[in-house]
């Protein structure tokens, strides 16, 4: 325990730093220009980071693995099919893309509606190999992928390009008519979370145990699929799909705390987030100077990472 | 009191269980036998809520389990299951602690750390108590676990097969621990047993099961002898009575 509080520290003390040297530096005579710019953009950073780590840590609990995440079951391409869906039927015009919120809405209705069919069919009954849900999963990612690419062919080519700003994902252009929606979902989440964190502990032993020690385990477990859709979805609304993110950092916190506590595990996953994104974006913008993104690289680390844990697996396995 | 009624499960079109009906005594071991895919762990997680019967119903003190509230009912009645996977690393005494989260809900108190140390005392346990449950041995894994249930300190305790992955020398300790469990602290046990001496030496009553249905209830001396058993399980069991014991002789050299 006093092991994990250093770390915890460690880990609060590097985000801080991080985002100071995001707010601040090199920003000289732009002050007044820049400033406000960098605060909206580190704080969708951070609520992008703590929102998906936070709904990666409790999926992964409920379908008791480390490996499937809620995007790698495409929840990410779902976002995609319902913004193409609006496009395509209502157009850039419509009440559906200029209200934000509308928008906004019908995504995390879309995707929640997805959780809950994904779980009945692949999770509830009975125990699938963990490759199996894997394949399935990547099935359901290509097939929507493959929906979105054709009703886009069709789409006018001036509001095609309006439609791939939104699903692509991007730091630098936050809309920031949707933080404060988000800061609000991610702190009723908490609010909520604050109240089942020794149930989910509780849940980890698995169903039958939880259900021993007296946990609503399959109420529990819609309640939280649900909980971690709305996250997934307001991330994904807020700066576009980051597939990879939430599996390397719910991996890397339960690899550097070992616990079974998850509001540990939730807080280091959040905080590894905040270092990485906000530290990442850092080095791309001010030090490396690149011209690609940040999420392209996080994308790349993490598939890299995600083959690494399929084979540690699949030898944990024989 | 548990009293189970005409409970019935079935999957497909195979009924599982099929019009159980009998009462828990208080204060005894009671071991479910039978051949396998009986029906004996499906019963189980009938009577735990861990399983919705199709009809029928159970009842704890005359009320139906399912009107019971989760945390009301984890306090009277516990389980444990036959296989036990975890996708997280615990200490023994973690998961020990766990048993007491239905009156702690995560923070224990000092009672509960009692209590906790008991379990692991009563198990044996204090040795490996800060190993990780993933680095033990089958059998000491499966005396976490029965560790667990009793932290829980429920008045009913159901074990589905508990002794699959033991030694005979471990087989024996919980077996004496359970009897002391009952007959010590009042506790009443339900064990699933595959091995019918354990049954035969160690509980009071058996139920036996065969695909599905009820077929033996009563006093284990009136169960262990050889007409019952042919019932049961299609095979002539010739009983001895070894130091008091009714061993039951199912090798045959013979065929
Ligand atoms: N979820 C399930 N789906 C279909 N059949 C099942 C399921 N669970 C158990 N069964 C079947 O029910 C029968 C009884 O199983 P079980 O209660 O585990 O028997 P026992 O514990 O006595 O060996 C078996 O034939 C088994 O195949
Ligand atoms: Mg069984």
């Amino acid at each position: 325990m006093r092991k994990n509080s250093l770390k915890l520290i460690t880990l609060f003390i590097l985000a801080i730093i991080s985002i100071l040297l995001y707010a601040f530096y090199d920003i000289k005579g732009g002050f007044d220009y820049a400033f406000p710019r960098r605060v909206l953009k580190i704080a969708a950073m951070v609520v992008t980071g703590v929102a998906i780590s936070y709904a990666t840590v409790v999926f992964q609990t409920i379908t008791q693995n480390r490996i499937l995440t809620p995007s790698v079951m495409g929840m990410d391409s779902m976002y995609g099919v319902v913004q193409t869906l609006i496009y395509f039927f209502a157009g850039s015009m419509s009440v559906w893309v200029v209200n934000k919120y509308l928008n906004f809405g019908a995504a995390i209705i879309a995707m929640v509606l997805f959780a809950l069919i994904l779980y009945r069919f692949l999770f509830r009954s009975d125990k699938h190999p963990i490759y199996l849900l894997l394949l399935i999963g990547m099935i359901i990612g290509t097939l929507l992928g493959s929906l979105v690419t054709f009703m886009q062919v069709l789409i006018d080519p001036v509001e095609y390009l309006g439609l791939q700003s939104m699903l692509f994902a991007s730091f630098t252009k936050v809309k920031a008519e949707l933080l404060y929606i988000a800061i609000a979902i991610l702190i009723v989440s908490f609010i909520y979370g604050f109240r089942i964190m020794s149930k989910l502990d509780v849940m980890s032993l698995g169903r039958e145990n939880a259900m021993n020690l007296g946990v609503n385990y399959d109420r529990m477990v819609m309640n939280i699929l649900i909980l971690s859709s709305v996250l997934i979805a307001t991330s994904t609304a807020l700066v576009g799909p980051i597939t990879f993110f939430g599996l390397i950092v719910a991996n890397l916190s339960y690899q550097f705390l070992v616990t079974y506590k998850h509001s540990i595990l939730i807080l280091g996953a959040s905080l590894i987030s905040i270092i990485a994104l906000v530290g990442g974006q850092f080095l791309v913008e001010h030090i490396f100077e690149l011209r690609t993104t940040l999420s392209v690289i996080i994308n790349f680390i993490g598939g890299i990472y995600f083959i690494y844990l399929l084979l540690r697996e699949s030898r944990a396995a024989k | 009191m548990i009293n189970i009624k005409d409970l019935s499960k079935r999957y497909g079109k195979k009924n599982v269980v099929e019009k159980v009906s009998l009462t828990i005594q208080p204060g005894t071991i009671t071991s479910f036998i039978g051949p396998n895919g009986a029906g004996k762990s499906t019963l189980l997680s009938m009577v735990s809520r861990l399983l919705e019967a199709d009809t029928g119903e159970v009842l704890l003190d005359q009320n139906n389990v399912k009107k019971w509230k989760s945390d009301e009912f984890a306090k009277r009645v516990s389980i444990l299951k036959q296989s036990n996977f975890m996708n997280v690393r615990l200490t023994v005494r973690e998961l020990v602690s766990f048993g007491r989260y239905p009156y702690s809900k995560g923070r224990l108190t000092d009672i509960d750390e009692k209590h906790v140390d008991q379990a692991i005392d009563y198990m044996n346990l204090h040795d490996m108590e800060d190993q990780f449950i993933d680095e033990l041995s089958g059998g000491q894994k499966q005396r976490a676990f029965i560790a667990m249930v009793i932290a829980q300190d429920t008045d009913y305790i159901l074990l589905d097969e508990p002794l699959n992955n033991l030694d005979m020398k471990h087989s024996v300790q919980i077996m004496k621990i359970l009897r002391k469990l009952v007959d010590e602290l009042g506790k009443t046990v339900v064990i699933v047993l595959h091995d019918i001496n354990f049954a035969s030496v160690y509980s009071d009553r058996i139920v036996a099961l065969k695909d599905g249905k009820l077929v033996k209830n009563g006093p284990t001396s009136e169960i262990i002898n050889s007409a019952s058993l042919r019932e049961i399980y299609d095979m002539d069991i010739p009983v001895q009575v070894q130091n008091g014991c009714r061993i039951c002789v199912y090798f045959n050299s013979h065929g």
